[in-house]
């Protein structure tokens, strides 16, 4: 039998990974509120931020290299939106999610290319690992600062959605593109706002995920990638707390899951059956919008 | 050159528009005074709102001209027509449904700066749509079809413009709202601002109108004043319901 400091560090960890698929998840629902677009490439932008830290930190203090991982992932990101999706704004969407899936695998190949397909070590960024001890619990640094700063970041970033300019020009033109335009809100600067946000926060996700995980690889961003995808779609695809909240649920099952030796290994099963469950269910999702018919 | 040109403001020329090979438009020449009210009539599919969508930049054109105080707008961005001072009520409303009514009208006001001058303007909209003000908190969604329409209205107002574009104001609302919303057109108008407003509901559209255009399958069949078209006996018969004897 275990004590519940066990089980208090189970719930702990899971949070952890729960903030940082919400971090992820944030980028998937917000492309897709303003695009209806699933940005395929979204979990390669987490991998390519791991990749820019391994390679600044060997000309940077890795404390100088998190800013500049910041910017460069987000310069990423805006990038791929100009080149792969912005010419193609009038063509079908289903050729926009091709287009997607094209950068994905460009991105994985990419990676793999220039590492050679191995994995690297994550330059240790400074007491981020070191453990504390919390009467029985003991947790290290990485545990305590994930959610808190995830809390932090998606605070901030629904004041700005409610209360800002720029935030409402998003709401406007997530609702309706035309109509946003003939109130001179520019679309293309809108959906480069929507990249700057999603990418900035894989790369927050990317420096906290890498630097418990130890190592990047080129096909690391897959798996997180899709649970994070999971955890937008299981809140409501569109909607920022849904994604937040659908993110917390399959971080805190997963982290329970894998602790039963017996299920552990269907953990993966576990997240996706859950998302057909309340796809079943709740074909919008937790929080979806509701579909409104044009009178 | 026309002796009163200078006094013009808006001019299309010759515009001619497609849609994925069908062609809406084909040659359309309309003038709208500065300080009127022009109406543009014509049944479903005649090209009325393409022309409106193509004045305000949401559609391109094949060919002809658009000038607007001489500047010509065609192939001008959506937001530098806007800032030229043309603004457009879109057809179906379109209020933003999840913002409130004070968003929807600060939204309105997007591409300006002068922050007090912009408050000024809420109080102005409010004092035309009384309602309004009462319901400013309220999600734009919740509100009825005419409020919407006054909504919709007070927002394209928000961006101060010296021309006004409505697409069928009056679609789907009761005969008493619709009343209100004509009283407020003329209001608006009194107030100096332009209007190029298009109608199915032609007998109202030709009373409150200075001049009106008649457009058929992407011509224009006929122009005069209001008035006049309101005597013609073809328009009688064809859009207001007269039967010939």
């Amino acid at each position: 039998m275990h004590d519940a400091s066990y089980y208090i560090q189970l719930l702990l960890s899971g949070v952890t990974v729960g903030s940082l698929y919400a971090l992820i998840a944030i980028g998937y629902t917000m492309v897709y509120g303003i695009l209806r677009l699933i940005n395929f490439a979204h979990g390669d932008i987490f991998m390519m931020a791991g990749f820019f830290m391994v390679y600044l930190s060997s000309a940077v203090s890795p404390v100088l290299a998190v800013p500049l991982v910041l910017i460069l992932t987000v310069v990423l990101g805006v990038l791929i939106e100009r080149v792969a999706y912005k010419p193609l704004r009038t063509a079908p969407r289903m050729s926009v999610m091709i287009s997607a899936i094209g950068v994905s695998y460009l991105l994985q190949n990419l990676a793999t290319y220039v590492t050679g397909g191995l994995a690297r070590a994550y330059p240790e960024l400074p007491f981020l690992k070191e453990t504390i001890q919390l009467g029985e619990i003991s947790i290290n640094w990485i545990t305590i600062i994930t959610p808190v700063l995830t809390v932090l970041l998606v605070v901030v970033l629904v004041l700005l959605i409610n209360h800002t300019k720029v935030g409402m020009a998003m709401r406007a033109v997530s609702r309706d593109f035309e109509t946003a335009q003939l109130m001179g809100v520019k679309i293309n600067s809108v959906i480069s706002v929507t990249f700057v946000i999603g990418s900035f926060l894989a790369a927050v996700a990317s420096v906290l995920y890498f630097t418990n995980y130890g190592q990047v690889s080129p096909l690391i961003g897959a798996m997180p990638g899709l649970k994070a995808f999971v955890a937008a779609v299981f809140g409501g695809i569109g909607s920022i707390p849904g994604a937040v909240i659908g993110a917390y649920l399959i971080g805190i099952c997963e982290s329970l899951i894998k602790a039963n030796e017996t299920i552990s290994v269907f953990s993966n099963a576990f997240t996706f059956a859950l998302l057909i469950l309340v796809l079943l269910v709740r074909p919008n999702g937790l929080f979806g919008e509701k579909t409104t018919e044009k009178v | 050159m026309h002796i009163w040109g200078w006094l013009k403001m808006l001019k299309i020329k010759d515009l001619h528009v497609s849609y994925g090979g069908i062609r809406a438009l084909r040659g359309v020449d309309i003038e709208v005074p500065d300080g009127k009210i022009v109406t543009l009539i014509g049944a479903n599919g005649a090209g009325k709102s393409t022309t409106l969508r193509t004045i305000s930049g949401l559609v391109k054109a094949d060919s002809g001209s658009i000038t607007y105080n001489d500047q010509e707008l065609l192939g001008k961005p959506i937001n530098k027509i806007l800032e030229a001072g043309i603004a457009q009520v879109p057809e179906g409303r379109r209020v933003f449904p999840d913002m409130t009514v004070l968003e929807n009208l600060k939204i309105g006001a997007y591409l300006r700066k002068d922050k007090a001058e912009i408050e000024q303007d809420i109080q102005w909209v409010y004092s035309l749509f009384p309602r309004l003000e009462e319901r400013h908190w309220q999600l734009a969604g919740t509100l009825s079809g005419g409020e919407q329409q006054m909504l919709a209205v007070g927002r394209a107002l928000m961006s101060r413009p010296k021309l006004l574009m409505m697409d069928e104001p009056s679609l789907g609302l009761a005969p008493l709202v619709v009343q209100g919303i004509f009283e407020i057109i003329r209001t608006i108008n009194q107030q100096g601002v332009t209007v190029l407003l298009i109608e199915q509901n032609a007998n109202m559209a030709l009373k409150v109108a200075d001049q009106a255009y008649v457009l058929e399958t992407g011509r224009i069949t006929k122009s005069g004043t209001g008035a006049e078209l309101l005597a013609d006996e073809s328009i009688k018969e064809a859009y207001l319901g007269k039967k010939k004897n």
